[in-house]
């Protein structure tokens, strides 16, 4: 006999599980779009997000360190002084998932924001903006990782 | 039951710098364990920050984002006393909300 305790907890694991192998549908939020963050280049991701061909701009300010020595955490930062921006992403181009983080902005945000993403190795590191006119303007520096600790 | 957030939210003039550091492994799904097998994929996709309950930002995230996560963001227009929330759902579905005062 099982107690609705123990009932609840065992199928709260298995829709977990089912989460995880994406098998429950519903699981997946509306936002959350899978097929940017499986893309392998920065053309899919675009594609994926239905956003147009990026060009670059120095309009947009990619701040990240050129010496990575810890690749599991390297501190990125995106702004731009550019009005009506919509979205701002960050790209690892050498990253297994090219797409680290898509940031839906609005009003109330300014378009400056900062997280840590992981490199595997090496990289240009892109910060894209997506403006409300549907232009798609990027910055892109290079990365370089140090894994191992012996400082390169 | 993921581990409280840690958020800062400092006004300076009509702007608030929120920053976030948020308690998670952040697996990629690219990892194997020692045995050989993959461990299976486990991040937060979903982050929504709220200002006085009025939605602000969302982002995605992938596995690129590092374990236990940094966000900083400027919240224009909100002043000392206001407060700031922070929502994150995970790929497994399990979700955290935490709240914040700004100063």
């Amino acid at each position: 006999m099982q107690t609705r305790r123990e009932t609840l907890k065992q199928s709260a694991l298995v829709a977990g599980l089912m989460a995880a192998t994406g098998l429950f549908p519903q699981y997946a939020h509306a936002n959350f779009n899978k097929a940017a963050f499986d893309a392998k280049n920065m053309a899919e991701v675009m594609k994926a997000l239905g956003a147009g061909a990026p060009v670059e701009s120095k309009d947009v300010t990619l701040t990240a360190p050129d010496i990575a020595e810890n690749g599991a955490v390297v501190p990125v930062g995106a702004s731009t002084t550019l009005p009506n921006v919509k979205r701002l992403l960050f790209l690892v181009e050498k990253n297994p998932s090219v797409l680290v983080g898509v940031f839906n902005l609005t009003d109330s945000v300014e378009a400056n924001v900062a997280t840590r993403t992981k490199m595997g190795q090496s990289s240009d590191v892109f910060a894209v903006a997506i403006l409300g006119d549907g232009k798609v303007l990027y910055a892109k520096k290079e990365v370089k990782v140090t894994l191992g600790g012996c400082g390169g | 039951m993921a581990d409280p957030m840690r958020i800062r939210a400092q006004a300076a003039g009509d702007k608030t710098t929120v920053r976030v550091l948020m308690s998670h492994e952040m697996e990629t799904g690219q990892r194997k364990d020692s045995a050989g097998k993959t461990i299976p994929a486990w991040h937060i996709q979903e982050v929504e920050a709220k200002h006085n309950g009025k939605s602000v930002m969302t982002a995605e995230w992938g596995g690129g984002v590092s374990k236990n996560p940094f966000l900083q963001f400027t919240v224009k227009g909100a002043k000392a006393g206001d407060k700031i929330s922070i929502t994150w759902k995970d790929n497994k579905g399990d979700t955290r909300t935490d709240e914040a005062t700004v100063t």
